[in-house]
Parts: structure tokens; C-alpha cells; sequence
């Protein structure tokens, strides 16, 4: 026993490589789906406030993330775009980060399409801002100062969406998908606490431990963490309909959880090992 | 000539040679890891130049937008030239002033904001009541309360951590022990993630151009 865990404890790292590619891969060409229990927590709670939202509500979200986090941002914005087109919200997009602005249009276009929503009347993509808080404070006193004009350089009065909303305050609730810094943080110092607007958010797994606390607080309304929390909203704007599509992150969470089984097991046989060897040693001359 | 297959396979491709560096260093990752930086580089400047400093300053300036040219730009292109100044060691002293402009601004939006945000609403936060709440309640809000003073006390070092001292340093480390393997756990999980999204990417995106379709 002792020489086998000798042996692992010398085991190259391009093995641990190999395992934890394997245990992604496989899951994902087989296809295999595990259920996703979604109980009450955070997910739930951005859930339950869009559902609690009158039909025509307006929501603005901010696509604080660029194609490297994607992975995890992107079907977030897939299924809250989805759950807030069903509800007849009507929502304002723009973006902290300059490629946020491209991804939240081929979100916007992809779900606004298949659910016949019409850009201008339904959806706005006012594209990318630079200076992050400062536009911020700026949008609570006049969004059409620091947008003069959407994406496509289309003028903000002549857009049906955006006759009755002039600043912060004529938004019912803000969203920020956030990838690090400017995101959540700044939606909640300068819209949430400053101007008292809802904030709720979904963001990449590493920073979420840093935005519970704003949940303790109630600071933020609800909050998606990572791709279990994207597979969660998926998981819930599917709830009673049948045939509707696994969506993007619910076919991952297969993979994340037997990669997360290999890697626990790996921590597990590794502290073993360690223990075993280092109380044999422990008499040996140094 | 199909531009998406193209960049599917130029996606597949730069995958491919930047993951065998798993294996050891070789040319492959080179190659990939350079064009990378260049091909970065180029396209920033490229994208600050459309979207940040034509419509927020050039647009604003000629009045290219609405119609009407605001002279006063000219004050901040002042000061965006003086960041430049750093690059040329005699006048380098100017970029101070551009810089201290863009601190000061910082520093007077978000000083109190912070303030607000992070530190007195985190306080409010953890001033609990711990009756009237019922038996999960008054757990959950002891173990905030208890965790939140042990923690802080871990950090108070103008006493010895023995006695009580020592026993609440003692929870609040393991406190932060439990908190740093939460975001430990939670970084696997993003790691890993990006690890599906590149995997995904390869089984159902590059593959079948290849008529493979799992």
C-alpha cells in the first residue's frame, strides 16, 4: 500500500492532465445530464423578482464580461433574456466592457428573434461606455447623455423604447453580468446604493464569494454564480415546459461535476499519501 | 469560401497548440502564445481608437454627431496628451497633472461610495437580532455575529493570542479557513468551466466540420 501511494505521490502532473481532460470530454460526447435540484438561494431569489415584475417592466443589463468568460456569462444572459421576453419585460442592454456590447447583441438578437421580439420596441442595445462608475452617476441624472445614440448609431430619441426612460430611475431593475472589474461592484456602489435601484447579477464562479455578502445585505436581489448558477436559471425557465431546450450550460454540468468528483479524489489520495509518507520520514536523519 | 468553417478551424487549431503546453513547452505554444499578444495588441488600439476616443472625443469636438462642436474638449485632449508626455523624458513631469486629475476624480466619485457600500452596509449587515427568529434563525445569525468578532479579533495583534484571546483567534482563523475554501471551490468550478466551454467548442463546433457529430 505504501508503495502504491509512494508511487503517487511521484505521479507526473501530465497524468492529473489527462484524467481531468478525460473526465470533461467523455461526459460531454456521451451526453450524459445530471438532474439539477434548484432550492432557494440566490438563483431563485433573481428568479422570483423577475417573475414578480409587471408585464412591460423595463430592466437594463450590463454586459460587464468579454469572450473569455463567455463559457459562464454567456447562457446566463441566454436564459434571463428568455425569461424576461416571456414576461413581457422589455430590456436595455450596454456593456462596461468594450466586447460586452457584441456579445449582448447576439444574445439580444438570437432570443429576440425566436420570440418575436422587435428591436426599438422591445429591446435596445446601447452598445459600449467607457469610464464605468463615472457613467453611472452620469445615466442617473440622463442616460441619453452618456448614450447619445445606440450600437448602431441609431439616435436615443428616435427610439420607441426609450421615449419614457430619460435616467436611472425610470428603470425597474438592473442586471449586471460581470466578469471582474467595472461589473457588479459599481451597479451596486453607484445605481443600487446611490440612486436605491434593485440590483441583482450573475458573474463568473471566482468572484461570486466576493458578492454574497452584498445578498447578506440585501444590496443585490439575487445572484448567479458560474455555470451552476446559469444551469440553475436555465433549469428554472424550463420549469413546465417540456420540450424546450437544455439550453447552453446544462449540458456542462455533467462534466463539472465528475471533473470536480476526479479532482476531490485527487485532493483526497494526495493528503493520504502525504500523511503516510511524512510519518515514515518523520524519524529519518535530515 | 465558408469565413465560419475558416475561424472555426483557426479556433480549433490555436486550441490545440496552446493546451500542449501540458505537455511540455514547444514551438506550437510559442507560436500561438505570440500571435495572442500581437494580434491583442493590435486590436485594442484598433478598438479604443473607434469606440472610445472617436465618439467621446473626436465626435464631440468636430460635432460629427449632433452638429454642434464643443470647443471645451479640447481640454481633456489637452490632458490625453500629456499622458503621452511620459514617453519623451523631458516634459515626462506633465503626465503628472493628467494623472492627478484622473485620481482625484476616482478618488472624489467612489470615496464615499465605498465608504457606504463596503464598509458601513457590511457593518449594518452584520448587526443581527438573535430573538425572535426562531431556532435556524438564531443560529444563522449567531454564526455570522460570532464569526464576524473572531475574525477581527484573529487581526488584532496589540494583545498576545492567549487565553480567550487566543480561543476566538483560534475559531476566527478557522472561520477564514472555511470561507477560503469556499472561493477555492468556486475557482475550481470557473476553471473547470472554461475548460467545458473550449471542450464544447471542440466536440460540437469543430468536429462536425470534419463530419464527425457526436
Amino acid at each position: 500500500m505504501r508503495k502504491i501511494l509512494e508511487k503517487l505521490d511521484r505521479v507526473d502532473r501530465r497524468v492529473i492532465y489527462l484524467l481531468m481532460a478525460l473526465s470533461v470530454f467523455v461526459p460531454l460526447s456521451l451526453r450524459l445530464s445530471y438532474p439539477i435540484p434548484v432550492g432557494e438561494g440566490p438563483s431563485r431569489d433573481l428568479f422570483d423578482a423577475i417573475e414578480a415584475m409587471p408585464s412591460g417592466s423595463v430592466v437594463l443589463v450590463s454586459y460587464d464580461y468579454d469572450p473569455s468568460t463567455m463559457p459562464e456569462l454567456q447562457p446566463m444572459a441566454v436564459a434571463l433574456t428568455q425569461h424576461m421576453f416571456t414576461r413581457g419585460h422589455r430590456i436595455i442592454a450596454m456593456a462596461l466592457w468594450p466586447q460586452g456590447a457584441s456579445l449582448s447583441q447576439e444574445a439580444m438578437t438570437a432570443v429576440g428573434d425566436s420570440l418575436g421580439k422587435a428591436q426599438y420596441d422591445d429591446w435596445v442595445n446601447l452598445g459600449y461606455t467607457v469610464g464605468a462608475g463615472v457613467s453611472i452617476v452620469r445615466m442617473g441624472s440622463s442616460i441619453r447623455a452618456v448614450f447619445p445614440q445606440d450600437r448602431d448609431g441609431f439616435p436615443y430619441d428616435s427610439i420607441p423604447l426609450l421615449t419614457r426612460v430619460q435616467s436611472l430611475r425610470d428603470i425597474d431593475l438592473v442586471i449586471s453580468l460581470s466578469a471582474g472589474d467595472p461589473g457588479i461592484h459599481a451597479w451596486v456602489m453607484m445605481a443600487g446604493d446611490r440612486f436605491g435601484l434593485p440590483v441583482g447579477g450573475g458573474c463568473t464562479a471566482v468572484s461570486a464569494p466576493e458578492f454574497y455578502t452584498y445578498l447578506g445585505t440585501g444590496q443585490m436581489l439575487g445572484l448567479l454564480g458560474g455555470l451552476k448558477g446559469a444551469a440553475d436559471y436555465e433549469t428554472m425557465v424550463r420549469e413546465g415546459r417540456e420540450n424546450a431546450p437544455a439550453g447552453l450550460a446544462t449540458p456542462g454540468m455533467a462534466a463539472q461535476s465528475i471533473a470536480h468528483l476526479v479532482i476531490m479524489a485527487f485532493i483526497i489520495i494526495g493528503n493520504i499519501s502525504y500523511l503516510v509518507i511524512h510519518k515514515r520520514r518523520k524519524g529519518a536523519p535530515k | 469560401m465558408n469565413w465560419e468553417i475558416i475561424g472555426i478551424w483557426l479556433g480549433a487549431v490555436l486550441t490545440l497548440m496552446l493546451y500542449s503546453f501540458l505537455y511540455r513547452d514547444n514551438p506550437f505554444y510559442k507560436f500561438a502564445e505570440h500571435l495572442f499578444v500581437g494580434m491583442s495588441a493590435g486590436y485594442w488600439v484598433i478598438y479604443n481608437i473607434f469606440n472610445v476616443l472617436k465618439p467621446n472625443f473626436w465626435d464631440e469636438l468636430t460635432g460629427a454627431g449632433d452638429g454642434s462642436p464643443d470647443y471645451f474638449m479640447i481640454i481633456p485632449g489637452v490632458f490625453g496628451l500629456f499622458m503621452l508626455a511620459r514617453l519623451v523624458p523631458k516634459i515626462a513631469g506633465l503626465s503628472r497633472m493628467a494623472l492627478a486629475m484622473i485620481v482625484g476624480t476616482g478618488a472624489g466619485l467612489s470615496l464615499v461610495s465605498t465608504l457606504q457600500t463596503n464598509c458601513l452596509s457590511q457593518i449594518e449587515g452584520t448587526i443581527m437580532p438573535l430573538s425572535g427568529v426562531g431556532t435556524m434563525g438564531f443560529i444563522d445569525n449567531l454564526i455570522v455575529v460570532v464569526g464576524v468578532v473572531c475574525g477581527l479579533v484573529y487581526f488584532f495583534f496589540s494583545k498576545p493570542h492567549e487565553g480567550i484571546t487566543g480561543k476566538a483567534a483560534g475559531a476566527g482563523i478557522t472561520i477564514l479557513m472555511v470561507a477560503f475554501g469556499a472561493s477555492f471551490g468556486y475557482t475550481v468550478m470557473a476553471r473547470i468551466s472554461l475548460l467545458i466551454g473550449q471542450a464544447q467548442f471542440l466536440l460540437f463546433d469543430w468536429l462536425p466540420t470534419m463530419g464527425i457529430h457526436l
